[in-house]
């Protein structure tokens, strides 16, 4: 039994996630506390699911992409773009407050970052470059496009309805955290309970022989990249609509980074096959708890990095089988040198 | 006949003249050997980081950190020079040397670990980063004599003058033409890059020349810190903020391939001038703003990478 739970997919994510919890819990016994205020719950574990919610929703798309055996740079970029759309579209209406006025700008960003998504998707279908040098491409071209949308400056708009989006909040739960958990639903739904989780992972493990097996690797490969840009844009709605602007240089900055994070410490290989989107949601709650666990203990922001890049490096030792393999043998070298000797010989 | 796998390489050249000619036909006073010189003067730290980057990228690897490791260097050289009062003679080859231990060490995780570089460099990347801030965030400003000395040291050539930089970056790119073609470090990183599995079985060093690549990827940004040091005149901990993706177009402009295996030095070189010359341009029209830098240069690459497509497509035509 405790062999069969060591090796199960999620036990290293949720160790850590446990770990970090459990100095908080030990660190500031309040972490944990829910305050209701004003009809809405308040407290650590609502901010760090409701800061976290973007890098969720761009983290799904990536681990699906990255299941094919490809990678998705241009999300920050995306999520930039996609921001910008919106609050250039809001602010250029007649109406400030309409809520049409709202349908059309989400909708302008959301088909703007399906194009973008079908973009990477092409690029890497029909000219076969390799994924990381074309999304390489937006991600440099995107934030120009960005900046270009919004002229440089940092659009405000002011609408409540829009507003709601990133700020708003249903049954006492932040409304973010809705749209994470539809996301979530949906995209499980139909890699586990669908067939499109299976041609996912074998396309990932050898294109070829999927295309062979009479799959249609292009068109599984290129829906991948249109729903990470889907996923980009709605997070980048949300991050607009949570501060109610638009900057074309710093939203979404890193994004790229952190959700490719996510998805390694979520157990998912960048070598492409296996994907676990659970995993990828608890690398990314890891990132966000890490965050909000430095700015609550009082460690200076500076260090945050520092921090970050120590984190990075022990989650992804642990998960090395090879530093794993080292760990062990050194250990059982200093305490069994028999045992050592027998297994040698066996 | 011309070899074919020069070929790259010449039409990234023809694309810098005709760039330039275009610049030189559009504009009054760009046609001049001080713009030429302009450009390596305000690119060498960006020459530098690039050489490192494309022995990094040929070996088949991947080296985020670069950016914030000139980031550190520049904070280092200031807070050790200007606020402990440590001679630069002291200061300048402990920060090249703690380069290199950073890259070696980053090399000796990816190697012997088996973790991705992408992810090992970005840890890199923050841990770099970080300390800066540590140090300190605010800028440092270098009023250090031999700082300000080599700053403003102007070397006098026919039609203008050049910088000390630009003869450490030109220096540094002729050792690396000469590490990659005409040494056994060289010919092993070609291997490596075109099949680790392959040069493993030949029986070349992999493990040690992977190391070796990034501990100079270190090495080299931390030259290319010493020279930014010397450019801006300060440590701050912002400096080169997402120079790693701008190093990465410039090599890729260059025809080196992420896969690994294929590229040239000098391909690197002229990748970098080339974005040193759109930004020139988008500077003389005076209009256009600077995020046109960032949209062309998404163009190239995609114009490029589109190109080595049907290049490298036509060859395997071609064998069959």
């Amino acid at each position: 039994m405790g062999g069969k739970l060591y090796r199960h997919h999620l036990f290293w994510p949720v160790t850590v996630l446990g770990a970090l919890l459990l100095f908080n819990l030990i660190y500031s016994p309040d972490f944990f506390s829910l305050v209701i205020r004003g009809g809405n719950l308040y407290g650590s574990l609502i901010d760090i699911l409701n800061f976290g919610a973007p890098l969720i929703l761009v983290s799904i798309g990536m681990t699906l992409v990255i299941a094919t055996g490809g990678i998705d740079l241009s999300v920050g970029s995306i999520v930039a773009i996609s921001g910008a759309m919106a609050c250039l579209t809001i602010s250029k209406g007649t109406d400030q407050s309409s809520f049409l006025l709202v349908i059309g700008a989400v909708g302008a960003s959301i088909i703007l970052s399906v194009v973008l998504g079908m973009w990477n998707g092409a690029l890497v279908t029909i000219t076969r470059i390799q994924p990381i040098i074309a999304t390489l491409i937006l991600m440099v071209a995107g934030r120009g496009i960005a900046q270009l949308i919004t002229s440089g400056q940092i659009i405000t708009v002011s609408n409540s309805n829009y507003e709601y989006i990133g700020a708003g909040s249903l049954a006492a739960l932040p409304f973010s955290i809705f749209i994470v958990a539809a996301a979530l639903l949906i995209a499980s739904l139909l890699t586990r309970r669908t067939a499109i989780g299976l041609f996912i992972e074998s396309v990932g493990s050898n294109p070829e022989a999927s295309r062979l097996a009479g799959l249609r690797s292009k068109t599984v490969i290129l829906t991948v990249y249109i729903f990470c840009g889907l996923c980009a844009g709605v997070a980048g709605l949300i991050l607009s609509s949570n501060v109610s602007s638009a900057d074309g240089n710093n939203a979404g900055l890193w994004y790229e980074l952190d959700a490719i994070l996510a998805v390694v410490i979520g157990g998912t290989s960048l070598n492409g096959g296996r994907f676990y989107l659970m995993g990828t949601v608890i690398g990314a709650l890891i990132i966000q708890t890490l965050t909000t666990t430095i700015y609550m203990i009082g460690v200076p922001p500076e260090i945050t990095l520092v921090v970050k890049a120590f984190v990075v490096l022990a989650v992804c030792l642990i998960q090395s089988e090879a530093f794993r393999k080292t760990l062990i043998t050194r250990w059982k070298k200093r305490n069994y040198p028999a045992e050592q000797e027998v297994t040698r010989h066996a | 006949m011309l070899n074919r796998k020069y070929i790259p390489i010449l039409v990234t050249f023809g694309l810098l003249a005709a760039m330039f000619a275009a610049g030189s036909f559009r504009y009054t006073g760009f046609f001049s050997a001080q713009v030429l010189y302009n450009l390596l003067i305000d690119n060498s730290f960006l020459i530098i980081t690039a050489v490192g980057m494309t022995f990094v990228i040929i070996s088949g690897g991947i080296d985020l950190s670069v950016g914030s490791v000139i980031a550190l260097t520049t904070m280092l050289c200031a807070s050790l020079v200007e606020q402990q009062g440590w001679s630069p003679a002291v200061v300048i080859p402990m920060v090249l040397i703690l380069g290199s231990l950073f890259g070696t060490l980053m090399g000796a995780i990816i190697h012997y670990f088996k973790i991705q570089p992408f992810i090992v460099t970005l840890a890199g990347m923050f841990l770099a980063r970080g300390v800066c801030y540590i140090i300190s965030i605010n800028t440092i400003t270098v009023t250090n004599g031999f700082f300000t000395k080599v700053a403003q040291t102007k070397v006098i050539l026919p039609g203008g003058n050049i910088s000390i930089n630009v003869i450490i970056a030109l220096a540094l790119v002729l050792a690396a033409i000469f590490l990659a073609h005409y040494t056994r470090f060289g010919r092993n990183v070609y291997a490596i890059g075109g099949s680790e599995q392959s040069a493993l079985l030949m029986g070349l060093p992999v493990a040690r020349t992977k190391i070796l690549v990034y501990a100079f990827s270190g090495f080299c940004s931390a030259l290319a810190g010493v020279v930014f040091t010397f450019y801006m005149l300060s440590g701050y901990g912002l400096h080169a903020m997402g120079l790693e993706l701008d190093t990465i177009a410039a090599v890729v402009i260059g025809g080196t391939l992420l896969t690994g295996g294929v590229g040239y030095i000098a391909g690197t070189f002229i990748g970098v001038l080339i974005q040193g010359v759109i930004q020139t341009i988008i500077s003389f029209e005076g209009t256009l703003s600077s995020w046109w830098t960032k949209i062309v240069i998404g163009l190239l690459l995609f114009v490029f990478i589109l190109f080595q497509r049907l290049l490298s497509e036509r060859r395997i035509t071609l064998k069959t």
